[in-house]
């Protein structure tokens, strides 16, 4: 771990509270009208330019939200959210669909800039880094930029927001769009279809390996604005494809509702790798503002021998409720769930995945490491699940979790069902904290509490950022270190 | 120079060290003996400064000044190294990185340049050839899987790293083979120098064959009962500590 | 747009109301025992009986299960008593004072055990004994439809109070069940153990096949300080029976505490504990052995409070699921806030032996401390091929080589057990399972 005199660096030189994404953009902004209702639902699909049947699905997808109430069952408390007092849609102006970077509002690039997203291929292509990453940058409601378009079509994979998508490609967004997360899935999932403004869609052809990382840079920068982004990812037989998310949001005393919706899905023999770092905005000391992060995310390995494989680092929000899932269909395909969950603050996380085994041998691995600091509450929840015909279907769970001080709680919350006699399931959880004795030898030789905690918790979350894509691997380090920020006396 | 002076210590209103005196020169090599219980340990962890050991009362000077208040890692700056009778399992944080954080904390302590990767790379191969510890081993977590005799080693390699003025070894000599031990002693005795002291701390009379002591103090009841030159360890050997036992009793 | 559902009560939800109101006035007890009984009664009536829905009840769906509520069956006397009593003990004569329950009726108990009080809970609960004004009073039980329903049916059983001078005690508590027609009985067992007291508890249960009848009964222990009781439960019902029992523990400092179980028996069975530590440095030991087959269904659920520091757990579960059963096993430790030092370690176990069988784990921990050693574990599949081959080439037929791996797949949890005698029975229980496999 190279990066860890950085990481230590980095968190000495920050106070406590400061979340170094907080800073606002000022820019002109195009917005719907507050609330939600038909309108909202037609304006939104009209702003997108959208054909018939998607402002159908929309509106169908609205009408059934209303009959809908919000789930419950987690183990996270907030007050009511007014679905009425937000905006549905918010986008920068000077955006008539911007045919070059050099359209695109200067603020918002310098925005991507301070965030370390450089959008200029030449930028990037001039850069230090020595892989290259493509980048789809969804700021509030819309996509402003997608880098190496060019580069990844000459592959003849497609990489465009999901706007461009629906326009485009209407073949492959109606035969794959809710075909994983049906419309009706859940509250935020219902929600979502009927308001999503922008997020990726990918498509990789049969037999092609991505040619380089593709990335998508969530911010959301207006007041009162939800974010409802969709991400649709196919790899068609025999591909793969390295998707990586990052989110972060400006530092405010409200709430913002952040409910998004990711599809994956993998044909025969394909390989979809997916990341997210997560550092939306989580809150101030007080657990006064930050986002509400309601998300959906299911992959669907529907070829045989497909594999589909979750990264999570989420350190950010106040309230975290995600369960990125794989349901393993195809015989032979496998799913794998690699988590880092930091809470700190008044923030709270229930976060896990559902593993849901129906195809023959198929196998699943989930590695869950859950932090626990200052007043906050970490929560995994998982499903594991083998289906009458899933013979021989394979599971490893590992959920460890570690408590950072005596004001907080870690909870495991694991669902494990088996409906047939040859499939494995192995299931462990351990709860601990740093002991005393292994602080005293790292402050023993020469580091402060703050360095060592940062240490041992690396240490802690290795097997889990391992699974990282380098250049985010070092990024997730440092966040983990500032996030645990103010956590030792 | 150490000097500690009428060190009363506690822990949980138990007292374990009853107004100890006890003075290591610059340069020297100090043993310090015992009867298991009579405090051995709990000395060496006042001085590196564990949280869970009340100081009732005394003083601990390091160069004439105290380092009673300072934290661990500040006494560590200042050139104090433990090294521990069972050393700490680390999961998931490689050796190489947990060396390179601790050098250069204290280098940026002291207001040194830090290292780079390819020097400290250097430095860390070299003292881990006389050592006799295998490079693989450097690539795994820290003590995580290591044998006693592993771990053991890797205090000395640390303390060879970190150049510490004040050497405090913990019972190193226990869960040794004498192959180890030899390895070990000769690891010690390479960081002897004029600027540097030690305190070598052991039940048996064994380790001091190799690392021969400048001075030998006898601990008994959380009190240096008596002081002489290497030839008192041999006649510990010979006689045991029942006359000390008696006497603390 | 979203209005309330009314509720729609099943058949056996408006039975239970209206056999509360008509058995209400002759039910023993008045004052403080009526008001439990209502307030007992009142949490059923406003949630019903637990379903799906209800996250304890995820895996039983009790309202599903259960489609009628037969009428409270009455003490059984003479020859019909004898016939009751004539059954062969499951774990046989144990050579131990014994309560014997028929049909959830107090019909036998011994007198004159040194150091020990047995009161008929009826005259308890008449008569206004003082150790009635403790009993239901665990916290973490309170919201348990199950338990509720007892405490507002509970019209037989005993208490129990086990004094210090009693020295090692010993008793078995037998209930034996049966009759022409499908009834239902709610026995409740209500045991003190004194400060440095010494209990050793066996409790069978047992029925025959064929007749549906309902048992919902209740164990309360309360263990003073320093106290050590051993507890052993065996349910061998009928395989027509609905068998709902709850145990419930509360812990003073220092106790050992050790509860085994054994199920076997029932065509629904759900054993649930609930155990507090109320006082520091306890030990606890909880294990289960569960063994179905056919439509069996089984359900184990724990939960384990750590509301103070320095107490220690250890529960160990096995289920062996053979035909289209179904075993659940849902097991909770729970660390208060400043329950420094708890250490709780639980692991569960499942074997599927057939094709059909589904086995349910969850095993969940919730945290609030952060000096604590907590850890569980779940696994769950069939026999080791590579270990059956091997003993089936050392010349053992498949079904002996399966009993065997399973017999020692089981016997693991039975270490919990203290008395050999009961050990050994217990084993041959399971053995006679086993040779009972087709």
């Amino acid at each position: 771990m190279p990066a860890v005199q950085e990481t230590v660096e980095r968190v000495k030189a920050i106070d406590v509270d400061q979340y170094k994404y907080g800073f606002e953009t000022i820019i002109e902004t195009d917005k719907a009208p507050k609330g939600l209702s038909e309108e909202i639902v037609r304006f939104i699909s009209a702003k997108k330019g959208e054909p018939a049947w998607m402002t159908e699905w929309r509106l169908d997808a609205y009408q059934r939200w209303l009959t809908m109430r919000e789930p419950k069952w987690a183990r996270v408390d907030y007050p009511p959210i007014d679905y009425q007092d937000a905006y549905y849609y918010a986008a920068p102006k000077r955006l008539a669909g911007p045919e070059t970077l050099d359209d695109v509002d200067p603020e918002i690039l310098k925005t991507y800039e301070k965030l370390g997203i450089p959008l200029r291929e030449q930028e990037i292509l001039a850069g230090v880094k020595t892989s290259r990453v493509a980048v789809d940058a969804v700021f509030d409601s819309v996509s402003v930029a997608t880098t190496f378009k060019a580069e990844l079509a000459k592959a003849g994979v497609i990489f465009c927001p999901i706007s461009e998508a629906i326009r485009e490609h209407p073949e492959l967004v109606k035969k794959y769009l809710g075909s994983v997360v049906p419309v009706t899935d859940n509250f935020f999932a219902t929600l979502n279809s009927a308001v999503f403004t922008d997020g990726s869609f990918v498509y990789v052809p049969p037999g092609v390996r991505c040619p380089m990382e593709l990335s998508t840079y969530f911010r959301i920068n207006e007041r009162n604005t939800g974010q409802f982004e969709r991400t649709l990812i196919i790899a068609d037989k025999g591909s793969y494809v390295s998707y990586l998310e990052g989110c972060t949001a400006p530092q405010r005393d409200e709430n913002q509702l952040h409910a998004a919706v990711v599809e994956l899905i993998a044909l025969d023999d394909a390989e979809i790798k997916y990341s997210t770092v997560q550092n939306w905005y989580p809150g101030d000391a007080q657990g006064r503002g930050g986002i509400f992060n309601f998300v959906t995310k299911r992959g669907d390995c529907r070829g045989a021998r497909s594999k589909i494989s979750w990264t999570q680092v989420e350190t950010g929000s106040a309230i975290t409720w995600k369960y990125p899932s794989c349901i393993l269909r195809g015989d032979g395909s496998s799913g794998e769930f690699y988590s880092i969950a930091i809470s700190n603050g008044r923030q709270q996380v229930d976060s896990g995945t559902k593993m849901i085994h129906l195809g023959k041998n198929t196998a699943s691995r989930i590695i869950s490491k859950g932090i626990a600091a200052g007043r906050s509450d970490n929560t995994y929840r998982g499903l594991v699940s083998a289906h009458r015909k899933a013979s021989g279907a394979r599971n490893f769970t590992n959920c460890d979790s570690l408590l950072i001080g005596d004001g907080c709680g870690a909870h495991t919350v694991p669902y494990i069902e088996s409906k047939n006699a040859s499939a494995v399931f192995e299931h462990e959880a351990t709860t601990s904290k740093i002991s005393d004795d292994q602080m005293f030898y790292c402050l023993q030789r020469g580091l402060s509490s703050e360095e060592a905690v940062a240490l041992i918790v690396n240490g802690f979350v290795k097997d889990v950022l391992q699974q990282l894509p380098m250049e985010f691997a070092v990024e997730a380090q440092k966040l983990i270190s500032i996030s645990l920020e103010g956590s030792v006396g | 120079m150490l000097e500690i002076r009428n060190l009363v210590v506690d822990i949980e209103d138990k007292r374990i060290l009853n107004g100890l005196d006890l003075t290591v020169n610059t340069g020297e090599v100090a043993a310090i003996m015992g009867p298991n219980g009579s405090g051995k340990s709990t000395l060496s962890y006042v001085i590196a400064g564990k949280e869970d050991y009340t100081v009732v009362d005394g003083e601990i000077l390091l160069d004439g000044e105290s380092i009673l208040e300072l934290e661990p890692f500040e006494r560590a700056a200042k050139g104090v190294f433990l090294a521990f009778q069972y050393p700490l399992e680390i999961p998931g944080v490689g050796t190489m990185t947990f060396l390179k954080a601790a050098l250069n904390a204290q280098r940026k302590a002291r207001g040194e340049a830090e290292l780079t990767t390819p020097d400290l790379m250097r430095r860390v191969k070299a003292a881990a050839t006389k050592l006799a510890i295998d490079p693989e081993m450097l690539k795994r977590p820290l003590n995580v899987g290591f044998s006693g005799g592993e771990k053991k080693r890797m205090e000395i390699l640390q303390m060879a790293l970190l150049e510490p003025s004040l050497c405090i070894l913990d019972e190193t000599d226990s869960g040794l083979d004498i192959d180890a031990l030899k390895i070990v002693a000769d690891g010690v005795n390479a960081l002897r120098a004029p600027d540097r002291s030690s305190l070598v701390i052991t039940h048996y009379q064994r380790l001091l064959d190799y690392i021969v002591p400048d001075t030998v103090h006898v601990m008994a009841n959380g009190r240096v009962v008596r002081s002489g030159g290497k030839e008192l360890a041999i006649e510990l050997e010979a006689n045991g500590y029942a006359d000390y036992r008696q006497q603390a009793a | 747009m979203t209005a309330e559902l009314s509720i729609i009560r099943t058949a056996a939800e408006t039975e239970l109301i209206e056999r509360f109101s008509h058995v209400r006035p002759v039910l023993p007890g008045d004052g403080v025992v009526k008001r439990l009984r209502d307030e007992a009664f009142a949490l059923f009536t406003a949630s019903g009986l637990p379903h799906r829905r209800i996250e304890e009840w995820k895996y039983t769906d009790l309202r599903a299960f259960m489609r009628d509520a037969p009428p409270l069956a009455l003490k059984p006397e003479g020859e019909a008593a004898a016939r009751l009593l004539g059954q062969a003990p499951p774990l046989g004569d144990l050579a131990t004072p014994q309560l014997t329950f028929a049909n959830g009726h107090l019909v036998a108990a011994p007198s004159d055990l040194a150091g020990i009080e047995i009161v008929p809970l009826a005259d308890a609960l008449a008569s206004g004994h003082p150790l009635t004004a403790r009993m239901a009073g665990l916290e973490i039980a309170r919201g348990n439809t199950a338990l509720a329903l007892n405490t507002a049916f509970m019209a037989d059983g005993a208490i129990v109070h086990v004094r210090r001078e009693a020295g090692a005690a010993r008793l078995e508590l037998r209930f034996v069940n049966g009759a022409a027609q499908s009834f239902a009985t709610s026995p409740r067992l209500f045991i003190v153990v004194d400060d440095g007291a010494e209990l050793d508890l066996v409790e069978t249960h047992q029925g025959p096949d064929g007749l549906a009848y309902q048992v919902n009964s209740a164990v309360e222990i309360v263990a003073g300080a320093a106290a050590r009781v051993s507890h052993v439960r065996v349910n061998d019902e009928g395989l027509g029976a609905l068998a709902v029992s709850t145990l419930t523990v509360a812990l003073g400092a220092g106790t050992d505490f050790k509860s085994f179980a054994l199920t076997k028996g029932a065509s629904v069975a759900r054993h649930q504990i609930f155990l507090g530590c109320a006082g520091e440095n306890a030990t606890i030991a909880l294990g289960g052995a569960t063994m179905l087959r056919g439509r069996q269904h089984a359900d184990t659920t724990l939960l384990l409070d750590h509301a103070v520091p320095h107490c220690t757990s250890r529960e160990l579960f096995k289920t062996v699921v053979d035909d289209e059963a179904v075993g659940v096993f849902q097991g909770k430790i729970i660390v208060r806030p400043h329950a420094q030092k708890s250490d709780g370690r639980m692991m569960s176990a499942a074997l599927l032996l057939s094709e059909g069988g589904t086995m349910n784990n969850k095993p969940e921990l919730e945290i609030f401390a952060d000096d604590v050693q907590c850890a569980h574990g779940a696994t769950c599949g069939a026999l080791d091929d590579d270990l059956l081959f091997y003993l089936m080439a050392r010349g053992l037929p498949r079904p002996e080589a399966e009993a065997l791996m399973v017999e020692a797949f089981l016997g693991e949890p039975l270490e919990f057990v203290v008395r050999d005698d009961v050990r050994d029975a217990l084993a041959g229980l399971a053995a006679t399972w086993l040779s009972e496999r087709r």
